[in-house]
């Protein structure tokens, strides 16, 4: 199981032939309270750097960007009734949707965990 | 909200801005001026608190400004002003404070403002006015160019305003200063609060009960923790202030009422007082006259849209056959209603509370009808 990250925030955690993704706490913790997210249909194919999903906190709408090309096979419905979720949890109960990866080789592209927190770093 | 700041020109700071770098406020540029737009606890809990307890704003990148008559006499202000701003100012009675609007000559809205006639003794023929941060600039040249001999307009950069919002805020300012109790809503008093002058006025931005506080910049950070030392108050950024007046109806300059809008269709015409009404004599007032007789084309309505997505600024509306009828020029969520509320202009055929509405956000329609305003009941101390 690795997670890989985009300069936009999003993570992707995979296992086997398939992705979870979210955004990063840092990406939760800048947005504020996230108070409305809009998915993806369960079937829908998404380039990589598609516009994946919308998250709005309090103030404004921010895009969610597919960091891989896949299939929606799976979207977090309990974040329709609780939002807050992707502040309380992100990288856990926060997740926004699951991905069949169409080219694994994508992931290479990439920013490790590692190589992630130092983008962060250098940006905040 | 946050309007960017002209990268060439350096921030303003208010007398209160080390304040909030020190409680870890999110800093951005507002106005022209570093501003907190929240604290570490977040817009939605700061909203909530305000609403529940009391919140304390630093409003200080308003301008603050005296109109001053040489002849110490009250109608010769009143008049001046009243040549530039459709409210009744003549009849306020001293400590008196009204909301009014700047307005061009084809009725548009220059900007809003409040206005009070100063009570202190020794300060007859002098109006206390309190005008938008983005605007003080432009406001003071447009009433500076109309003043009559014998009038002027004394801006003062050397005062700091908070406000303290929320069902609290009565009772923590009468521990400090009890007569402040008595003070009936949009009325103001000179009061001492730990040995600092204030000014405060029964008045706000949230729709709840409470005070707007102006004391000299010098005194500003002493009176900001002197109140945030009650357990009751908490710090209120920006971002809530901006979720607490939407909730309660309130305009924001710039976005639900600037120079294309008259007073009627944003639905003002409750702060131009009957005498105004009928006698005109301010700038506009023929547009206005006819839209009160004749109703305006469009008008500022609130919208609630029905699902959970918030319709954010400059989001078209449309009948649900698919007819733009008009555009949202504040959305976002309301966390006292706990759910997306907007308000925006429409056309007048559609503006009947329950009217159907669709709203296009990210290009798919989604449903939202007229709502009465305010979304959250006022509770001013009437």
């Amino acid at each position: 199981m690795t997670t890989r990250y985009t300069k936009d925030h999003e993570y992707i955690r995979v296992e086997g032939d398939a992705g979870i993704v979210g955004i990063s706490d840092y990406a939760q913790s800048q947005l504020g309270d996230v108070v409305f997210v809009e998915l993806p249909s369960v079937g829908k194919t998404l380039s990589k750097g598609d516009e994946a999903a919308v998250v709005e906190s309090v103030k404004a709408a921010s895009e969610v960007y597919a960091p891989v090309s896949g299939e929606v096979v799976d979207v977090n419905r309990d974040l329709e009734a609780a939002p807050g979720t992707v502040n309380e949890d992100p990288a856990g109960r926060g997740w926004f949707m699951k991905i069949r990866l169409m080219d694994p080789n994508e992931l290479d592209g990439l920013l490790t965990e590692e190589q992630y927190q130092e983008f962060v770093k250098s940006i905040s | 909200m946050a309007e960017p700041a002209h990268s060439d020109e350096p921030l303003l700071k208010t007398p209160l801005h080390a304040e909030h770098v020190a409680l870890g406020a999110r800093m951005v540029p507002f106005a022209g001026y570093d501003m907190p737009v929240q604290y570490p606890a977040g817009i939605l809990t700061e909203h909530n608190w305000t609403r529940e307890h009391a919140g304390l704003f630093d409003v200080s990148h308003m301008g603050q400004a005296f109109l001053v008559a040489e002849d110490k006499s009250h109608e010769t202000v009143a008049k001046a002003l009243e040549a530039l701003i459709p409210a009744d100012v003549l009849n306020l009675k001293p400590n008196q404070q009204r909301y009014s609007q700047l307005l061009s000559q084809d009725g548009g809205i220059l900007d809003d403002l409040m206005v009070t006639r100063v009570g202190a003794p020794g300060h007859e023929g002098w109006l206390y006015l309190v005008v938008n941060a983005s605007m003080k600039d432009a406001d003071y040249a447009h009433i500076q160019a109309r003043l009559p001999k014998g009038v002027s307009l004394n801006p003062k950069d050397g005062l700091a305003l908070m406000a303290l919002q929320g069902p609290s805020a009565a009772a923590v300012l009468a521990k400090l200063a009890p007569e402040t109790a008595d003070v009936p809503f949009m009325m103001s008093a000179d009061v001492q609060i730990d040995g600092i002058w204030c000014h405060v006025s029964r008045s706000g931005y949230t729709g709840e009960d409470g005070f707007e506080i102006s004391c000299h910049a010098a005194d500003a950070a002493k009176l900001w923790n002197t109140l945030l030392a009650d357990p009751e108050v908490k710090a209120i950024g920006l971002g809530a202030r901006d979720s607490l007046r939407l909730e309660a109806g309130l305009c924001l300059y710039g976005h639900d009422i600037d120079t294309t809008t008259s007073p009627i269709e944003a639905g003002l015409i409750w702060s131009i007082q009957k005498r105004r009404r009928e006698e005109g004599g301010f700038p506009g007032a023929e547009r206005v006259q006819r839209e009160i007789r004749d109703g305006a084309s469009r008008v500022r309505v609130g919208i609630k849209p029905e699902g959970r997505a918030p319709a954010r600024e400059g989001t078209v509306i449309t009948t649900p056959d698919g007819r733009e009828v008009g555009i949202v020029t504040s959305g976002g969520f309301g966390p006292t209603v706990n759910g997306p509320v907007a308000m925006g202009y429409v056309a007048k055929d559609v503006s009947a509370i329950g009217t159907d509405l669709h709203l296009i956000v990210r290009g798919k329609p989604l449903p939202a009808k007229v709502a009465a305003m305010p979304f959250a009941p006022h509770r001013y101390k009437r």
